[in-house]
């Protein structure tokens, strides 16, 4: 029971970052913007959440950094895939370059620094029952909020008129723009969403996930992101069970490898990136109905005045 | 008045010639402001990075020993890049190519093998690399995943691999537990050009691999096809050309050549295989294979060029105490830029004075 419960305490923790960043990319897929620079946002978001969190002493206003940087990234991104008509894959390869050097130099200072990790949640009584109590009551802010996050964009996604139109710019950018939609600043506004979620993914990874800052930390969680928004079909529900999925086969197979069970660490390490490339492998071919992706996802636009 | 993008009637051709130069001396521009703000004189920094390595002997092989890896990876990347196939997983293509090469100086090790021994290992790496681009090629064209997610997701299993046969199977037991195969035995060794010097028979691969690649785009009606396939998709279909097929093709291709690159670089400047063999050189193709236009003698010159930031980045790093990241930094830079340059081909911007008279809203 112990060790059940501490594996789905770890699970919950390696996943909510994957929920944060995917549901960021989700919305600005949803726009029709493909963003691949989540994993740059990520770790960019991370080396200055750890940044801010260690010389202020505060998560909170790490995590704020953490989310004003990667929205800053995304805006460079923005400029390019949507000010300037590039092509969306090389703005967001460029992005994920950039970040992961970026980050570098921001981190340097703080290599080998460590903070206090973000405070658990503690209600007397409830927090202390059996069984849930740690994992209901028990978690940080983060994990809450990432919940939180997703609800919020379901709602906003499929409940709110804002929501309908910033769909249809994803489905029919041309159709969007004829009804008279400001289609580039819709998508901009959905392209700085998903950065500050990226970066706040990011920022999850040194102030709560570990308490300390190491160059590349986010070894392609961004990557996952990205594919969970596949396996999700776009759709926000199904990316909670995606991301949870992922982070217990993460959790998994490090607790097989601490207990011992003969198989080499590396072969286990790679299962979560082999574990998304049969997903995607089996349920693209699921779908040989139809995409269900954003029709004009990925596609340039520049309106015709 | 606000500026809004138009595209052009047709393709600018004075701006295609001009754009990679103006990309360079924005990133220039940009990097000497980034030295200024960490604090180093930007004049100096930028004498160790672009024209120091360019002044001794030394560094000008050191350059052209790191274009060799570049310009390979980047011809392959070029082609499926052309064909619209995005390959970003070149990284784990060069692994396994490394590792597949290594298997045969493993077990060759201390045997009186032949001279066959290094041309197997080069034709291993490069069908390895092959048949390791070709998963997510296949995954793309049976199944429609994302070739771009499969192909960087291999990237990290390939780097496990690899950590993996270094730490346990193929360890050199006399390595102090370093994590290394043994130094491979002279059969077993890219030859080096002239004696005593890092330029190896690489270089000249590479080269030759420039103008066969040269000549399938210009010349043949593969080319052709590729160039089709990726320009003008509804064409193609027209013109019964198979996208799958090229997809595979271009994929196969890329992935060979990257292979190839990798065991080139165990088999010669590094001469053991071991983890860390690769400072990204399969990222960075990404932006040698833009920045030379998808041209393969664009590639070749990107390719040193690109060399030449690495070789920079250890002398400013060793002389100016600069962070190795700045060249990354630097990389990424110059992609946005160029990426951005390039965008003016084919559109151009208007100052647009909105007539109406009536006051408008927030924007």
């Amino acid at each position: 029971m112990e060790l059940a419960e501490a594996i789905i305490l770890s699970v919950l923790a390696a996943s909510t970052p994957l929920l944060i960043a995917a549901t960021g990319e989700l919305v600005a897929e949803r726009s029709g913007v493909l963003n691949l620079g989540v994993e740059g946002m990520m770790i960019v978001g991370a080396a200055c959440g750890f940044g801010a969190a260690w010389l202020s002493g505060s998560i909170f206003v790490g995590a704020l950094c953490g989310i004003a940087a990667g929205t800053l990234m995304s805006l460079i991104f923005a400029i390019m895939a949507l000010g300037l008509a590039v092509n969306q894959v090389a703005s967001g390869l460029a992005l994920t370059i950039f970040g992961i050097g970026l980050s570098g130099l921001i981190g340097a200072g703080f290599v080998g620094e460590r903070i206090t990790s973000a405070p658990h949640l503690y209600i007397p009584g409830l927090t202390d029952l059996p069984v849930i109590g740690r994992i209901v009551f028990g978690e940080d802010a983060f994990v809450y909020f990432s919940l939180a996050l997703i609800v919020g964009v379901w709602f906003f996604l499929y409940r709110t008129r804002s929501g309908l139109i910033l769909r249809a710019c994803g489905d029919n950018h041309v159709s969007a723009h004829a009804l008279g939609y400001p289609v580039l600043r819709i998508r901009l506004f959905a392209v700085m969403f998903g950065g500050a979620c990226a970066g706040l993914a990011g920022a999850y990874l040194p102030l709560a996930y570990t308490p300390f800052f190491i160059p590349g930390m986010t070894a392609g969680r961004g990557w996952i992101a990205l594919a969970l928004t596949v396996f999700a079909s776009w759709r926000p529900g199904r990316l909670v069970i995606g991301a949870y999925l992922f982070g217990a086969v993460t959790i998994l197979q490090l607790h097989a490898q601490g207990a011992g069970i003969g198989i080499p660490s590396q072969f286990m390490s790679s299962l979560p990136y082999l574990a998304t490339v049969i997903v995607l492998v089996a349920l693209s071919r699921a779908r040989t109905g139809g995409s269900t992706a954003p029709a004009a996802l990925g596609t340039v636009f520049v309106p015709d005045r | 008045m606000y500026l809004v993008l138009e595209k052009r009637a047709e393709r600018s051709h004075t701006i295609a010639l001009v754009s990679p130069l103006v990309a360079i001396g924005l990133t220039i521009v940009t990097m000497s402001i980034l030295f200024a703000i960490i604090g180093k004189n930007p004049v100096a920094a930028l004498d160790a990075y672009f024209i120091a390595p360019l002044t001794d002997s030394y560094s000008l092989q050191e350059i052209a020993v790191k274009a060799t890896p570049l310009v390979l990876i980047a011809i392959g990347l070029s082609l499926c890049y052309l064909a619209n196939a995005w390959n970003i997983g070149a990284e784990g293509q060069f692994l396994i190519g490394a590792v597949a090469g290594s298997w045969i100086a493993v077990k060759t090790q201390g045997t009186d093998a032949g001279y066959w021994v290094l041309p197997a290992m080069l034709l291993l790496g490069a069908a390895a690399g092959a048949l390791y681009g070709l998963i997510p090629a296949i995954c793309k064209v049976r199944f429609g995943a994302s070739e771009i997610l499969t192909s960087l997701m291999l990237v990290y299993v390939a780097d496990l691999f690899l950590d993996y046969l270094v730490r346990g199977p193929w360890r050199d037991p006399a390595g102090f537990n370093f994590p290394t195969t043994a130094d491979f035995d002279p059969v077993a060794t890219v030859p080096v050009l002239i004696e005593g010097s890092r330029l190896h028979l690489g270089a000249v691969i590479a080269l030759v691999v420039v103008a066969a690649a040269s000549v399938l785009l210009g010349r043949t009606i593969k080319g052709f096809e590729i160039r089709v396939v990726g320009a003008a998709p509804r064409a193609a279909r027209f013109g019964g050309f198979n996208s799958n097929h090229l997809i595979l093709l271009t994929f196969a291709i890329s992935g060979g050549l990257a292979g190839l690159a990798g065991i080139i670089e165990v088999a010669g400047p590094v001469g053991h295989l071991q983890p860390g063999i690769s400072p990204g050189y399969g990222f960075t193709a990404i932006i040698v294979a833009f920045l030379g236009r998808l041209n393969p003698i664009g590639i070749l010159i990107a390719g040193l060029f690109l060399a030449l930031t690495f070789i920079g980045g250890e002398q400013a790093q060793i002389t100016m105490k600069i962070p190795l990241d700045v060249t990354k930094v630097f990389q990424g830079l110059l992609l946005f830029y160029v990426l951005a340059c390039d965008s003016l081909i084919l559109y151009r911007f208007r100052l647009i004075f909105p007539s109406r008279q009536v006051p408008r809203g927030t924007g």
